[in-house]
């Protein structure tokens, strides 16, 4: 049983890592009051330019993160401009994006359709990785999860134990407030708002370069809205966003890994819809605790 | 320093001026893009946009991919203006569709002149209850309807994948997944020789009236309108915040629903994997170029249409991907949505230099 759980949980680690990093974007922005519906096009746009570059270059996953975080952060601004220096609707403008990233990145990706890269070889970590089964599960992954919890404690730790974590979250709650002891909103908000784009782009192009390393017309497959479900389930806490990730990770190798299960393939893959679907609604039933984390100028257009 | 200050009253003019204006800034880009891919925008635009409409087939095929359009982007404007976002009418177009499709299979062999009437309704109610879903699950759990209208179109769409490699797929189909074709009672017959356009195309023009009749003169309309545009005022008049969303939401699907099947038992014929070219999803832009007008979605549903004949002709003709609709369609929402703050803001007038 152990033998076969093994590569399961390993593989759910690597299969949360673009939820991690889109996730913890969108938090982020999340926090200083910008909802960005984008991830997905962000994702999708991230994916293919971190495809092109990784195969053009002939650099792999190593140019193509790069890469994937410069085009999801050009695809954000995009959004930023028309969200925040004009005060557009965020959720059309994100939808909007989204909409733009699926037709951008078929439109280029038809040049890439052929084409497969090597991927990434595991990193052991020396030492930890020959602690019995922990060690094939957390310390025999691809260099770029690691970086995925990597930047979840610097994330984590931003938010929570510093200044800057302090402005960010008094952007979100108080725009008015933090306007007027002096903190430049806007120029805040567009920091976050290119923070989530250049992890959207990440998490795009980890999925096009190293956790399946071919070009298919919309590969991100809905993973971008799952990381925006994944902020609301998680109230707003890195903490919780990665236990979430970890969850729908694991949802997601169930499909991978079949697990022997006699049920129709595409029942499986649509778990993580339908999970997704269920903590939605399990969270978002006590109001109360959605109203107490939920950032209070949250979609809200602001305006010096 | 801010460019932009708000109006005092929303410009009328810039509200009907902005689908224009987007237009315009997507052709002048499109323009751009086409010389950047080496092509000569003149002879692209022809392609694009007169080409189609040269002949009498262009024609038809253009109702043919407007029909489904206007019709969804009419059910969704409803829910749009009271700010309820549906976004997965392709998902609720999928289980119209399925259960149309479903009856045909079922009544394959009945030569009766109900069975395509009976596949109509039985998708208006697939279409609805998909779009119940979501209403449910936000007036009874307060789940945000965004995220879930989008989850349940990845349900639906593996649904009927499920449904055409399985129960449903045509045993004399080389195995591959779609199911057997309707016969011709399970179909609408086409109204010219060698053209696909069909009555389907009268049910968005009836429900084009009917939502311009709707929208212009029912009190519930009204209601809706004034819960998305002043929630607090809509409260204080004792409007259902619930019932908005149960309109919005199940009305959405319903229209949604019957262009599925509008598209089984027209120009695809069977149920397969392609039954929607992602009408579901360009239906908002639809919706929204239209300014949730019944009227003005109309002539938005034909512009998007052409944009999808204009992509297959420069597929053939330029040898450009066929994913440049897609992108088209990108750039016009972004730029509408960009012309759009002109309705509520102005550009700030140059202070005046102060005299000593």
């Amino acid at each position: 049983m152990l033998e076969h759980l093994i590569p399961v949980l390993a593989g759910t680690l690597g299969a949360a890592t673009p939820l991690i990093f889109a996730g913890l974007g969108e938090l982020v922005a999340e926090r200083t009051g910008v909802i960005n519906l984008g991830v997905e096009g962000m994702m999708l746009i991230g994916a293919i330019a971190g495809f092109a570059a990784a195969a053009d270059s002939g650099g792999g996953a190593l140019a193509g993160l790069p890469a994937g975080a410069v085009a999801g952060m050009l695809a954000a601004l995009v959004f930023a401009v028309l969200s925040l220096s004009m005060a557009a609707n965020q959720a059309a403008c994100g939808l909007a994006l989204t909409i733009f990233g699926v037709g951008l990145s078929a439109f280029i990706g038809q040049h890439y359709v052929s084409f497969s890269l090597p991927g990434l070889q595991p990193l052991d970590i020396p030492g930890l990785v020959d602690i019995p089964v922990l060690g094939r599960i957390l310390f025999h992954q691809d260099p770029v999860t690691y970086l995925g919890l990597i930047t979840f404690a610097i994330v984590w730790w931003v938010l929570r134990k510093t200044r800057l974590g302090l402005v960010l979250k008094a952007v979100g709650e108080a725009p008015d407030a933090a306007h007027a002891i002096g903190y430049p909103v806007i120029a805040i908000r567009y920091g976050a708002t290119l923070f989530g784009g250049a992890m959207a782009g990440i998490a795009g192009a980890y999925l096009s370069t190293v956790y399946t390393p071919l070009w298919v017309q919309n590969m991100v497959a809905g993973r971008g809205w799952i990381a925006i479900a994944l902020v609301v389930f998680a109230t707003w806490n890195p903490t919780r966003l990665l236990l979430g990730a970890w969850l729908f990770g694991g949802v997601t190798i169930l499909h991978a890994q079949g697990l022997g299960i006699a049920l129709p393939v595409q029942f499986l893959a649509a778990l993580p819809y339908l999970a997704t679907v269920v903590v939605l609604v399990l969270i978002s039933r006590d109001k109360r605790l959605l109203q107490l984390n939920l950032p209070a100028s949250l979609g809200k257009p602001w305006m010096p | 320093m801010p460019l932009l200050e708000p109006r005092p009253t929303p410009s009328a003019r810039m509200r009907l001026l902005s689908p224009l204006i987007a237009i315009g800034l997507t052709l002048a880009v499109g323009s751009l893009l086409f010389l950047a891919l080496g092509k000569n925008p003149v002879e692209a635009f022809t392609v694009f946009f007169i080409q189609p409409l040269s002949s009498g087939n262009g024609w038809s095929e253009l109702m043919v991919k407007a029909g489904p359009l206007i019709l969804i982007a009419q059910g969704l404007a409803i829910g749009f203006r009271a700010r309820i976002y549906n976004i997965g009418a392709e998902g609720q177009l999928i289980v119209g569709a399925l259960a149309g499709g479903g009856v045909a299979i079922a009544l394959d062999g009945v030569d009766a002149w109900w069975v395509l009437p009976l596949m109509v309704v039985a998708g208006a109610i697939g279409g609805a209850l998909w779009g119940a879903v979501p209403a449910l699950l936000k007036t009874r759990f307060n789940a945000e309807e965004t995220l879930t209208t989008l989850m349940l179109t990845y349900i639906a769409s593996f649904t009927l994948s499920y449904m055409v490699n399985g129960p449903w797929r045509d045993p004399e189909g080389m195995n591959f997944p779609q199911s057997i074709m309707f016969g011709d009672p399970a179909l609408f017959s086409p109204w010219f020789e060698g053209m696909r356009v069909n009555a389907s195309i009268l049910i968005a023009a009836v429900a084009s009236i009917a939502f311009w009749i709707f929208t212009s003169r029912s009190f519930l309309a009204y209601q809706l309108t004034v819960g998305g545009l002043a929630p607090a005022a809509a409260r204080y008049a004792g409007f259902s915040a619930q019932r908005t969303v149960w309109v919005s939401l199940v009305l959405s699907g319903l229209t949604a629903g019957i262009a599925g099947v509008g598209e089984v038992a027209g120009p695809v014929g069977q149920l397969n994997l392609n039954i929607s070219p992602g009408y579901g999803f360009a239906a908002i832009i639809v919706a929204y170029l239209g300014r949730l007008n019944a009227v003005g979605i109309v002539l938005a549903g034909l512009l998007m249409a052409l944009l999808y004949l204009g992509g297959e002709a420069a597929q053939v003709a330029l040898q450009l991907p066929a994913a440049i609709t897609g992108l088209f369609q990108g750039m016009l929402l972004f730029f509408l949505l960009g012309a759009d703050v002109f309705v509520d803001y102005r550009l700030k007038p140059r202070p005046k230099p102060a005299y000593a």
